[in-house]
């Protein structure tokens, strides 16, 4: 059980996929203009993870090696599919707003990454507890930059006005290029938080994988993120 | 005569220009322009140039002070880039406008890359797209004696016919620094015989931008709609003194002209076919960011490297 409680740790701060590996760029940028949309891609994804990296971890035995790529796809692609249709029948109004990048899941490199580098060669438990951390991670990591980006760009979060009726919205933050600003913002300064805490001697570690690289992370034999590249 | 027989290694002779000589000429460059803005839109025009210029500078030195860097304010260039900025402002923006433009300039586009010298696009400018994409309205309503109307841009985009004799002299509504091209011209020819800038990015500039209105502009050669198109809105501005920049321009000679064509085909492929009337500013940052492509494709040879094998 303690190898599950590992699991959510390393997806939601060690190895935050949005602020620490920098995967999933392209619906973190796109969609995040808001807050509620950035917690509908993030649950969407967590749910596709956690279900496509169960179903992997079943069938690690099965699958062979040199078609594995096709294989997580049809398994990713099918999910997603069921996601897409539950959203478009009960919350029409996200589905409209998240659009094109709702299917897109099916290429998001998070979900491919994690059945790759972990579903793959893991039993089924850690497995599940390893999408809901990377998931929830996403989540948060979206869902702080939709924060973000509403309330300079729009006054508002989640929809509700904050910002006193003499405050302009800077509306470039609700376009492409706030995302860029916004996500390198952040990311700066959480890497400034893990430094200011590693310095005071709290072992926080500003690498998912460490020192080590991926050589010293169990389950991560393929390499996808040489050591210090995503430091 | 003792320093005569002083031996020391190269260089001997040093040449006087200095990073805060240019800056200084090309502030006191823009003078002309600054003083005719002031002068067609009153006081507010003055605190809007006074604003950008101190904010500008304070934000150089509050940044490179908390993150213990070298003080690098007395160069002159935080000045030129707040002075370039309000120019590029109407003078009916309010005072966080301008703060916010400064800003931006200094600490996003110049110190986040690494200060003078090391900025991808020109500060001002990068502000300015900046305010421009965020407070369209306020950044595109001008008034001129006290009434809101269209640019001369504006008005030949709709088909009006313009007065182009206006234009020249600059009684135009426009941002502070553009309306008159004759108080440009002046610091341009001066920057010119000072030897600052040379004229060959606003030459082909201009050459290019002329000849593809006269293409694709639907007038043919009428001496008064390209007149109309060469004095109105931020072109001359940005041709002499934004597209000239040092940082962000080619070294390479035919690099330059090279730059010079591709925003005088910018600007005309946004002035007559984008959606807006305006299209200065956001040529000359994307070209800004080709420069470091066309650099490499114009390097020059060394003398006796390459050729026929």
């Amino acid at each position: 059980m303690n190898s599950c409680v590992e699991r959510l740790y390393n997806g939601i701060v060690k190895e935050n996929p949005t602020f620490v590996l920098m995967l999933g760029m392209c619906p973190t940028l796109a969609v995040t203009t808001s807050a509620i949309n950035g917690v509908g891609m993030g649950l969407s994804t967590t749910v596709v993870l956690v279900l496509s990296n169960m179903l992997i971890s079943m069938l690690r035995k099965i699958i062979p090696d040199s078609v594995r790529m096709p294989a997580f796809i049809v398994v990713v692609a099918s999910f997603v599919t069921m996601v897409q249709f539950l959203l478009e029948g009960f919350v029409p109004s996200l589905y409209a707003s998240l659009g094109l990048y709702i299917p897109l899941i099916v290429v998001n490199c998070i979900i491919l990454g994690r059945a790759e580098s972990y579903a793959s060669k893991n039993p089924v438990l850690p497995s599940i507890f390893d999408g809901i951390g990377m998931g929830l991670g996403f989540t948060i990591g979206l869902t702080c930059i939709g924060i973000v980006r509403e309330l300079i760009g729009a006054g508002a979060v989640f929809g509700m006005r904050v910002m006193p009726d003499a405050y302009e919205p800077v509306t470039i933050f609700i376009l492409a290029p706030g995302a860029f600003l916004v996500l390198s913002g952040l990311v700066a300064l959480q890497n400034k938080m893990k430094a200011i805490a590693k310095k005071k001697g709290k072992k926080t570690e500003m690498s998912g994988c460490g020192e080590g690289g991926c050589e010293a992370c169990q389950g991560c034999n393929s390499k996808i993120f040489p050591a210090g590249e995503e430091k | 005569m003792s320093e005569n027989y002083n031996v020391s290694s190269s260089p001997h002779i040093r040449s006087r220009v200095t990073t805060n000589n240019i800056m200084a000429l090309v502030t006191a460059s823009l003078m002309p322009a600054a003083i005719f803005g002031v002068y067609n839109f009153g006081m507010p025009a003055l605190v809007v140039l006074i604003i950008t210029t101190a904010s500008a500078v304070a934000a150089e030195y509050i940044w490179q002070r908390a993150m213990h860097k070298k003080i690098t304010i007395n160069d002159f260039s935080a000045v030129v880039t707040g002075l370039l900025l309000g120019l590029n402002l109407p003078a009916t923006a309010p005072w966080w406008m301008c703060v916010l433009g400064s800003v931006f300039a200094i600490i996003i586009v110049k110190q986040l890359f690494g200060g003078l010298g090391q900025n991808f696009m020109n500060p001002a400018l990068g502000a300015r797209c900046f305010l421009l994409i965020s407070f369209t309205g306020r950044m595109t309503t001008f008034t001129f004696d006290g009434v809101a109307m269209a640019t001369p841009l504006a008005q030949l985009k709709s088909g009006e016919a313009v007065d182009t004799m206006d234009m020249l002299l600059g009684r135009i509504p426009g941002t502070i620094g553009e309306t008159s091209v004759i108080a440009i011209l002046i610091g341009a020819i001066f920057l010119i015989l000072m030897g600052i800038i040379d004229i060959r990015i606003p030459g082909t500039y201009l050459a290019s931008f002329v000849i593809f209105i006269v293409l694709f502009g639907g007038h043919g050669f009428d001496v008064n709609y390209i007149t109309a198109h060469l004095c109105g809105g931020g072109l001359m501005l940005g041709a002499f003194f934004m597209a000239t920049d040092y940082v962000t321009s080619p070294i390479t000679r035919r690099g330059q002209i090279l730059f010079g064509v591709c925003l005088g085909v910018l600007t005309g492929v946004f002035r007559l076919f984008g959606s807006s009337a305006e299209g200065v500013s956001y040529a000359i940052i994307f070209s800004n960011l080709l420069v470091p492509l066309i650099e490499k494709v114009t390097l020059p040879r060394p003398f006796g490297k390459g050729g026929e094998k």
